[in-house]
């Protein structure tokens, strides 16, 4: 039994262990080895050199990045304030959390598609515009005269999406925090205000670490809901990705393109680590 | 001022916030239900309704779209696709996954540090860029373009849920109630299936539904390793831009409807198993 209990933890983790080795551990191996490869064999930079000199990279990057800047922080702050109001809800808290935490199933390609039925020349943006007498004619936004009503369609498109699993994060967090803390507040006279800034957002620390690296990670991923909204009219890495692999039937461009995002990506994690470090035995 | 102005005073701002509150809660939950609902109104339109302009906003309950959505050249396949791969998903991550979550609850074991951090690291992963070279691997194991193939790459995304999710749940139970078990004469496997299980089913089956949505929503991966046996999401993809819309409102209708489903019957366990995954 004793035997039992000391080797029955390993073999319990051992599927797991090898099935991650073999298809996330691996297959990184391999991706690295294909954008450092080279037609001629050894080691090289040419894969890299090749796509970041195109003339595409830099407009997709700049667009990637300043998605995540413009749609990451209304997230976060929705999600903080959706988060909030459930707290004190009592009344069809079950009911406003489920309608609030659907897009959390919805994917990023029906997203897309949904806002399209929004934004397209005979959408309803157009069809209510239309019926304010604001236009008489039907208005095509999502073309390259207008890339700014592009990038709006497709930050709404997200933030609509991917709020729900900040929102269910923070939620999850915020009913982990004592109620004593509150009362304790309360006792004292501290405002609601002051018992978010001195209270609930320095305990939310984890589940704001976490939340915000899992949502910045999805945003450099951002692909689908570009696709349907955009098109090649909003280039985006993970699109480009796509396109070197199809299209351009360039594997190896498309791995150094797989780990440029990856760096961004894990370089944006160390930043949310460090940020909102948790100091060490202050946790709850 | 005298006090009793003071506090009507106070009641009037506590009142007018109450109203506040109550309509940014009823705005919200617009802001996310009427975008499904336009959705659905063009989905329940006939093809000519829904390139005119005006629209309408109220549907007419045709179903000439989702006729023509049925009917057009491999849509039920790729939807056939996208259920099998699901499934699979669902079975695997669950089955590989859900004895780790036991282990982690209950054992404290060297490595295991270790583990957990293997576990958050592939959570923290741009996963379906892995696609890329796992498609040249499937090609020389007879995997590509395979309902399993794909499977196997949902499930890497699907494990560290299903990992974690049941690690919530196993530590939920009692060790004492196993413990009990063992004294009444159960082996730990008996103690096990007799015991834990029972209570722990329905929460696998949130965790399980929750695989299923991870891989019924899947895009980039399912476009990259699919190319005759393409599932929803990738048939989808590829027709954008030659696609009329009454196609692509109906396709995202049907990719939308399983979500509001699952959704609903895994709402308890969304906020439960994200408090303890958490730390």
């Amino acid at each position: 039994m004793l035997l039992n209990a000391r080797i029955l933890p390993y073999v319990l983790i051992l599927p797991v262990t090898l099935f991650l080795c073999l298809f996330f551990i691996y297959p990184f191996v391999l991706v690295s080895q294909q954008a450092f490869g080279s037609s001629e064999g050894g080691w090289s930079l040419d894969n890299f050199r090749e796509v970041v000199d195109y003339w595409k990279f830099p407009i997709s990057l700049k667009n990637t990045l300043l998605l995540a800047a413009a749609v990451v922080p209304i997230q976060l702050a929705l999600a903080l304030l959706m988060a909030t109001m459930v707290s004190k809800m009592e009344k069809g808290r079950d009911m406003v959390l489920y309608i609030w935490t659907i897009p959390l199933g919805i994917s990023d390609l029906a997203a897309g598609i949904i806002w399209l039925a929004i934004f397209e020349q005979s959408g309803f943006l157009n069809s209510m515009l239309n019926g304010m007498g604001v236009i008489d004619k039907p208005v095509n936004f999502l073309t390259y005269q207008n890339p700014w009503i592009v990038f709006v369609a497709i930050a709404l498109a997200e933030i609509w999406r991917a709020t729900a699993i900040m929102l269910v994060i923070l939620v999850a967090g915020i009913g982990l925090i004592p109620k004593e803390y509150y009362e304790a507040a309360d006792v004292f006279g501290a405002s609601k205000w002051k018992q978010f800034t001195r209270i609930t957002f320095p305990m939310l620390r984890p589940s704001l670490q976490t939340a915000l690296v899992l949502r910045v990670i999805l945003a450099f991923e951002i692909f689908a809901v570009v696709a349907a909204l955009g098109g090649t009219l909003f280039p985006v890495l993970m699109g480009e990705t796509y396109a070197y692999q199809f299209d351009l039937l360039n594997s190896g461009a498309a791995a150094a393109m797989a780990l440029i995002i990856l760096a961004i990506s894990i370089g944006f994690t160390l930043i949310i680590l460090r940020i909102l470090r948790v100091p060490k035995g202050a946790s709850i | 001022m005298t006090d009793a102005t003071a506090v009507g005073m106070s009641a009037d701002t506590r009142k007018s916030g109450r109203y506040l509150y109550i309509a940014s809660v009823a705005f919200l939950c617009a802001w996310v239900i009427v975008p499904i609902y336009f959705l659905l109104i063009n989905t329940l339109s006939s093809p000519e309704a829904v390139n005119s302009f005006p629209k309408s906003f109220v549907p007419e309950f045709d179903f000439s779209s989702l006729q023509f959505f049925a009917g057009f050249e491999g849509m039920l396949t790729a939807l056939k696709n996208s259920v099998i791969v699901a499934l699979m998903t669902m079975v695997m991550s669950i089955i590989i996954g859900a004895p780790a979550g036991y282990a982690l609850s209950r054992f404290e074991f060297p490595g295991k540090g270790l583990f957990r951090l293997l576990i958050l690291l592939t959570r923290a992963f741009p996963l379906p860029l892995l696609a890329l070279p796992l498609a040249v691997m499937f090609i020389q194991t007879g995997l590509d373009d395979t309902a399993f193939g794909l499977a196997l790459v949902h499930t890497t995304l699907a494990i560290p849920f299903a990992v974690l999710i049941t690690f919530s749940l196993f530590s939920g139970i009692p060790i004492e109630l196993e413990e009990a078990a063992w004294t009444l004469g159960c082996t730990r496997l008996t103690a096990f299936t007799k015991v834990v299980l029972p209570l722990i089913l329905p929460g696998i089956t949130a965790s399980a539904i929750f695989a299923f949505v991870i891989s019924w929503n899947e895009v980039f991966a399912a476009a990259v390793l699919t190319i005759e046996n393409r599932t929803l999401t990738a048939f989808l993809l590829q027709n954008l831009d030659t696609s009329p819309l009454h196609l692509k409102f109906a396709g995202g209708f049907i990719l939308v409807v399983p979500a509001l489903i699952f959704i609903f019957a895994v709402r308890k366990y969304l906020f439960a198993m994200w408090g303890i995954a958490n730390r």
